[in-house]
């Protein structure tokens, strides 16, 4: 009997698990190892951020579903790989220290043969001094982050309808944050809010972005065909914008927060200040600090990792110029090259580089969005990796058989501009493929066909429904599997 | 919108009318949207 470790039960780890116990199920053992107690349906925080949903609608206790599953589900935070194995336990494992109230702090080592890192981001508001819930400025990018934000917007508006002026920032705290699409949905809920509780006059609504433009969002924005043009998203977010009267930054990095107000720095080298009295902003992401140690104890992190935390995989890390960006850079198999049954899924792999062209500022500040790694892909590619693991442990294949390079693989995205039955809105957009591939399509290195947006109700009603279809998948409800990633 | 304040951010891009920004409310056509959405997505999921 093998034995398949999964780091993690975010939406990759957690669509991981649920794919390899459904072909492993009797055969083969599955663990998994997270430190939370709940699962959270991440894209809908920003509704909890404006209060239109609460923590509980976003959340479910993980543990009675992987009770009623039979996976063993251990509340533990991993610390560190042996990949060769270690003197006192000669085969591959990984150290685990306790979460869960009961064991908080102890360790234990669990072996593996092979391993999933879907350990996702690490929230890193350490880069901007002054950033985050325990600095000045506030975030959704956890429930409680969210519910925390909320209050403090709430607060912001019974000033406003004391008849006080209010300056609210949304957008993203560091030069190199990427996850923009999650500060537009929180701009607009928020505009959108303000609007139905009658204040929306006393507020100025000021975005922030390290975006070149607008409508960026981290994959050098889009083009589709609309009215006759073939048309860049920018125009479409620029219309957005001035239709909802929100002043815009971009091309800035975000350099230290203090009460009250940031300090920016753009492109161009120039340093500015913005005040505010509300500030959402996102922090840049990097690996959750997993070590590696190799069979005669030293330290391998580097040789694993990425600098930025995140964990290497099949993808071309030689750091190219951008002239010589390839769709083939992309990983297809989100296997480790140097441990073979080591692979890393959603946001936890290091991606090859990034997707929007590198800028540095005149001072040399790096000004530009990492690539984003949004629910679909991650989802998509937990499953193939789950299936591919799950062939080889059963002795189907002997190498991984499925392919989901992002270079090939398309995204729907629906981002929420107000959270409302009736009068909401929001972005639908499909993308295809996520990585642009010139060689292909040479014009505009998506393909015309399958890239598509526009605004509308219907967004909305999408989105809300996608909410409740991704919580009854999660929870393994019956034909859960009918439900894409 | 206004274009009191020429040269500033929002004199420049393109502004819905007042009957686009019915249509993105309009139920009617917004159920027509919503089929076509899904349909649009279910064809991205099937590219997998
Ligand atoms: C506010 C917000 C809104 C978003 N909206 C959308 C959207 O509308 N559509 C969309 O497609 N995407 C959206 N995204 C992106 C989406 O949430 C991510 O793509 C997705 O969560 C990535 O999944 P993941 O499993 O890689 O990471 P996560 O979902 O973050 O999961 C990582 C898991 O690993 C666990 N973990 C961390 N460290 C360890 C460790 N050391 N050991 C074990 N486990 C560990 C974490 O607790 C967590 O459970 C949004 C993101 C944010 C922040």
């Amino acid at each position: 009997m093998a034995k398949l470790v999964i780091l993690g039960a975010g939406i990759a780890g957690h669509t991981a698990a649920l794919h390899a116990h459904r072909k492993l199920r009797g055969r083969h053992e599955l663990v998994v190892v997270t430190p939370n107690r709940k699962w959270n349906w991440i894209p809908s925080n920003i509704w909890v951020g404006v209060g239109f949903m609460g923590v509980d609608d976003v959340t479910f206790d993980l543990a009675p579903v992987y009770r009623k599953l039979g996976i063993p589900l251990y509340q533990a935070r991993a610390t560190t790989l042996y990949p060769e194995g270690s003197d006192d336990q000669p085969l591959p494992h990984v150290e685990i220290s306790y979460t869960d109230p009961e064991r908080a702090g102890q360790t234990e080592k669990l072996t593996y043969d092979y391993l999933i890192n879907a350990t996702g981001p690490k929230l890193n508001f350490a880069a901007t001094p002054g950033l985050g819930p325990a600095g000045h400025s506030h975030s959704v990018c956890t429930f409680d982050h969210a519910a925390e934000t909320f209050s403090r917007l709430e607060a912001c508006i019974q000033r406003m309808e004391r008849g006080e002026r209010q300056t609210l920032v949304v957008g993203t705290g560091h030069g190199t944050c990427t996850c923009q699409g999650a500060a537009f949905e929180y701009l607009f809920n928020v505009e959108y809010l303000l609007q139905r509780r009658g204040v929306r006059d006393r507020a100025d609504l000021v975005w922030i972005s390290n975006e070149m433009e607008l409508g960026d969002f981290g994959m050098g924005g889009m083009h589709i065909k609309r009215g006759g043009y073939i048309t860049h998203s920018r125009i479409f977010a620029e219309s957005l914008y001035t239709e909802r009267g929100v002043r815009w930054i971009t091309k800035a990095g975000v350099k230290e927060v203090q009460d009250g107000h940031f300090h920016y720095e753009t492109l161009d080298g120039q340093s500015h200040e913005q005040a505010f009295d509300f500030a959402m902003l996102l922090p840049p992401f990097s690996g959750t600090g997993l070590s590696a140690i190799n069979r005669r104890g030293e330290n391998i992190t580097a040789t694993v990792f990425a600098p930025n935390g995140f964990m290497k995989v099949d993808a071309d890390y030689s750091g190219k110029p951008y002239e010589q960006w390839d769709p083939g850079d992309w990983p297809e198999t989100y296997q480790n090259p140097d441990y073979p049954n080591l692979f890393a899924v959603g946001i936890a792999f290091a991606p090859p580089h990034a997707i929007s062209k590198p800028a540095q500022s005149a001072k040399g500040t790096p000004i530009f969005p990492t690539p984003p790694r949004t629910g679909m892909p991650s989802g998509v590619m937990a499953r193939q990796v789950a299936l591919n693991i799950a062939d080889l442990m059963t002795g189907k294949a002997e190498q991984p058989t499925r392919k989901s390079s992002m270079a090939r693989m398309g995204a729907a995205c629906i981002a929420s501009a107000g959270a409302g039955m009736l009068r909401g809105s929001a972005v639908s957009m499909t993308v295809y493929p996520i990585i642009p591939d010139f060689k292909t399509y040479p014009d505009t290195g998506r393909s015309l066909r399958y890239t598509s947006g526009e605004i509308g109700l219907a967004g909305h009603w999408i989105k809300y429904l996608l909410h409740f279809g991704f919580l009854y998948k999660a929870k393994a409800n019956p034909l859960w599997q009918v439900i894409p990633e | 919108m206004s274009t009191r304040d020429p040269y500033e951010q929002s004199y420049y891009p393109p502004v819905p009318t007042r009957l686009v920004r019915w249509m993105r409310t309009n139920w009617l056509w917004q159920f027509v949207r919503f089929l076509i959405l899904n349909a649009k997505m279910l064809r991205m999921v099937r590219k997998h």
